[in-house]
């Protein structure tokens, strides 16, 4: 489950970085239709936080520790978010070139992940 | 500079808004890590852990310039891009020659290549940026 919600994550990540460098690429800002990508990505990231943390209270164990893997965990659901305001306050390519990075940087912190759980 | 034009010049525009959100990304990445670190296992490799936390500080406070904005902020900025490019070659070239000294790795270590070599490449761009910002003004 978790696995799955991992790939996932970090395939929607990784388009909606090539979407939002698209944007950049035809030198436009954001718009509404990323901004309802950017949720769709962080509700993926919302889900895998909290199924993180139920698979955690059942008792399964993370294999690099419970401490780095939440961490990781809330720093996921922090990142679209973050970006996608910063792209509210700059609205020209740079905005969207700042959220296709925070796209990468999600899915970078997606194989993170997947390590630290262990799969 | 007229009062009329004192406002502080601003740093994030443009690009700079790129440069902010990597510098933060850094910044979470390098004190979370030393923190964790500092508080878990310090004893394995003080100087690794140290370092790493010194990085999250110089990330944090070029991170602030940058959205404070300012000739003064853009001049601090710079300085601590320069200490931070400086930085990350000494350590780079420093786990490279002698790793024993580093028993784990550091936000630095080889220039930075468990970060995509991004530590090398950020204050690069950021110096660039900083220096066309005084241009601009």
């Amino acid at each position: 489950m978790l696995d799955a919600l991992t790939l996932a994550t970090g395939v929607a990540a990784l388009l909606l970085a090539a979407w939002c460098g698209w944007a950049a690429y035809r030198d436009q800002p954001t718009k509404d239709w990323h901004f309802i990508g950017m949720a769709v990505v962080s509700l993926l990231a919302l889900v895998q936080l909290v199924v993180g943390i139920v698979q955690l209270a059942r008792g399964e164990k993370a294999e690099q520790g419970t401490t780095i893997f939440v961490a990781y965990l809330l720093g996921a659901f922090a990142c679209i978010p973050a970006a996608g305001f910063m792209s509210l306050a700059e609205r020209t390519r740079w905005g969207s070139v700042t959220v296709a990075a925070g796209g990468v940087v999600l899915a970078v912190l997606e194989v993170r992940l997947y390590d630290i759980w262990g799969g | 500079m007229t009062a009329v034009n004192d406002k502080p010049a601003r740093l994030i525009g443009g690009p700079g808004i790129l440069l902010v959100w990597l510098y933060g990304v850094m910044v979470v990445g390098a004190v979370s890590r030393s923190v964790y670190q500092i508080a878990t296992e310090f004893d394995r490799a003080p100087l690794a852990y140290s370092l790493s936390a010194v990085a999250g500080v110089v990330y944090g406070f070029i991170t602030y310039s940058l959205v404070r904005g300012g000739e003064k902020a853009r001049r601090a900025a710079l300085a601590c891009c320069a200490a931070e490019l400086a930085g990350v070659l000494i350590v780079g070239t420093w786990t490279l020659v002698d790793p024993s000294a580093f028993p784990d790795a550091t936000v630095w270590s080889k220039y930075g290549m468990g970060y995509v070599f991004i530590p090398v490449l950020l204050p690069l761009s950021a110096l660039y940026w900083l220096r066309k910002a005084q241009q601009r003004n």
